[in-house]
């Protein structure tokens, strides 16, 4: 097992470098000159070389890579001459409402999901079944931000039941955080129910059909015993990997659903950025995300290992 | 110039009987033809909906400032009192160029990265590598990054998708060309001194473009929705320019009066994503025999 960790964790080594050429060259690939597009046209000569010292840009891109390198490694991203703090904490403000809302989001998908995919699978080509597939075509198809952006439709503007926009911390209450998150949490969730719901389903009739849920049932088992005790705690693994990587694009995605709700979350920090053009703002986010999507993805592996000792040996 | 075997010896070749019996099953693929026939109706109101439109996609008119739909402005106008069925057309053009070029230079790119990499070993090793890198970014952040970092434009558009969504294909075409490498035709051809290009290129490619087409197409719907994802967020095609996603970002202020500036393009974004998936899936099932019927 150890080795089989040491070993997973060994070939992360080489993405993770890949990921930080890619974030390193993103202030590199910037036609022109980066420190004068971040200071926009009205920046005086001075405060652009100003900026450009403090970057580092006038150093060779080796040099500048490795010091940058360095940097990241001990924790410091940089300080944005925007937001006039450090990048590293301007992120951790906004990491609460973003980690919130993907938690609610995958949450939402799983109760959903796995439900409708037993179900589903119990059920094969009935008039249920299709209709739950056909939800999750439309599911994989709709884009969240317009999910968001019907459901405000649907819930705020025309049943006026939740609140159209905005963000209340969970200081606030539970019930007030969960009113403001409800809906970007459906938003974002749903082609996550929809992807977990279609493995549930195919995982579900892998298991269904094999000769030990026969005896099962032939000795007499009752249904919700063979369906959940034994039939869905074998066919959960594909899922568990599903869930697993969904959730590392759930971070990514509640950065587009923020927008649509404006909600205070790294989201909306980077498409600020965007605007500002504040690159270094952009390259610590993608950067913190990137490498979490990365490392969620290794716990899942490891989990994986150990549930299914089989998957060690490959 | 050495004799070649004309391409058409190399590969299976079809008879009248093979293609009618081809042609029978697209007919008969629900999927392919709703998929097909939803996109060509999308690119026809492309072309033609300029003419159908009472004015142009840039035309303001603050007197008739978001007007609900009618007979004359069948959309309803936004803010501006630009009629919203023009710009939404107007739009579908946008969607489309940026989703074609995107599929081919996805395409492109990746059937010559995957080539190589299924082809020579020590290149596998270092390119699969850097696409793992790649593919570590969630697309949407990656294409965010890359404006950013270009500018916003719409051509910066095409370039950001592209760079994203090129593992993607490289992926596909790599996994097929290692199996199409291990058949014995392509040992012999080595072993009759066929150069590496020469096997690449004429044994090779003909045998991963089903795949490659398949591929292409979802990388087709991605690139409409992530495009209009990206223009939502002020991140993709510059307003006044119209586009899916930026049309939806000015009707988002304005959701409780126009509920129109939402519901419409909105949909339209379904409709295209929703008839280019069955596309893709029925291409899939018709295309490649593992997949028939597990997605029943």
């Amino acid at each position: 097992m150890l080795i089989f960790i040491l070993k997973r964790l060994a070939s992360l080594v080489p993405v993770l470098g890949v990921v930080a050429v890619v974030v390193f060259l993103l202030m590199h690939i910037t036609p022109g000159d980066a420190a004068a597009i971040m200071l926009g046209p009205e920046a005086s000569p001075q405060d652009v070389d100003a900026l450009r010292d403090q970057l580092g840009l006038n150093d060779p891109l080796y040099v500048q890579f490795f010091s940058w390198l360095g940097g990241i490694l001990t924790g410091d991203l940089g300080s944005s001459p925007f937001l006039g703090e450090s990048v590293g904490k301007a992120l951790l403000s906004h990491l609460g409402p973003t980690l919130s809302l993907a938690i609610l989001a995958q949450t939402f998908a799983i109760v959903v999901a796995i439900p409708a995919g037993i179900i589903a699978a119990k059920r094969r080509g009935t008039l249920l079944d299709q209709g739950f597939m056909g939800l999750t075509i439309l599911g994989i198809s709709v884009p969240s931000f317009l999910l968001g952006l019907f459901l405000i439709l649907a819930f705020s503007v025309g049943l006026r039941w939740l609140p159209v926009a905005g963000y209340q911390p969970l200081s606030e209450g539970l019930g007030e955080h969960l009113r403001y998150l409800i809906l970007p949490a459906i938003a974002l969730g749903s082609m996550q129910a929809a992807l977990i719901a279609r493995m549930t389903r195919s995982s579900m009739l892998d298991v269904l059909s094999t000769n030990y849920l026969k005896t099962g049932k032939a000795k007499g088992l009752g249904s919700f015993s063979l369906t959940f005790k034994h039939a869905f705690k074998n066919a959960a693994l594909p899922v568990l990997t599903v869930v697993g990587q969904t959730f590392g694009s759930l971070v990514a995605g509640a950065a587009v659903v923020e927008t649509v709700f404006n909600i205070p979350g790294i989201g909306q920090l980077i498409i600020n950025s965007v605007e500002r053009r504040d690159l270094l703002v952009i390259q610590g986010a993608v950067l913190l995300i990137a490498v979490s999507y990365v490392l969620i993805n290794l716990v899942i592996d490891i989990l994986y290992g150990l549930l299914d000792p089989r998957v060690q040996v490959r | 110039m050495p004799t070649f075997t004309p391409r058409s010896a190399l590969i299976p070749s079809i008879t009248a009987d093979q293609r009618s019996l081809r042609l029978k099953r697209i007919r008969n693929n629900r999927q392919v033809m709703t998929g097909g026939i939803i996109l060509l109706v999308i690119i026809l109101v492309a072309l033609i909906g300029p003419f159908l439109s009472p004015s142009g996609p840039y035309e303001t008119d603050t007197a008739n400032r978001l007007l609900p739909p009618s007979p004359t402005n069948w959309m309803g106008t936004d803010n501006f009192g630009r009629d919203l069925f023009s710009r939404v057309v107007s739009g579908s053009q946008v969607s489309l160029v940026v989703g074609f070029s995107v599929a081919i230079i996805t395409s492109a790119l990746g059937l010559a990265i995957g080539l190589i990499a299924a082809y020579y070993r020590t290149a596998d090793r270092i390119l699969m590598r850097i696409l793992d890198g790649f593919m570590a970014f969630p697309a949407i952040l990656l294409a965010i990054a890359i404006m950013a970092a270009l500018g916003v434009q719409t051509e910066n558009v095409i370039v950001a998708l592209s760079i994203v969504f090129t593992p993607y294909v490289a992926r596909v075409v790599r996994s097929s060309a290692l199996v199409v490498k291990e058949q014995t035709y392509i040992e012999s051809l080595r072993a009759q001194g066929a150069s590496a290009l020469r096997i690449l290129w004429i044994n090779m490619t003909p045998n991963v473009l089903s795949p490659l087409l398949i591929q292409a197409t979802f990388i087709f719907a991605d690139s409409i929705i992530t495009e209009a994802a990206l223009s939502f967020l002020g991140a993709g095609v510059p307003p006044p320019d119209p586009s899916w996603g930026n049309i939806l970002f000015d009707g988002k202020t304005l959701i409780f009066s126009a509920w129109w500036m939402t519901v419409f393009p909105g949909l339209t974004i379904m409709l295209a994503v929703l008839g280019i998936n069955f596309l893709g899936d029925g291409l899939r099932d018709l295309l490649d025999p593992r997949h028939r019927g597990t997605r029943k």
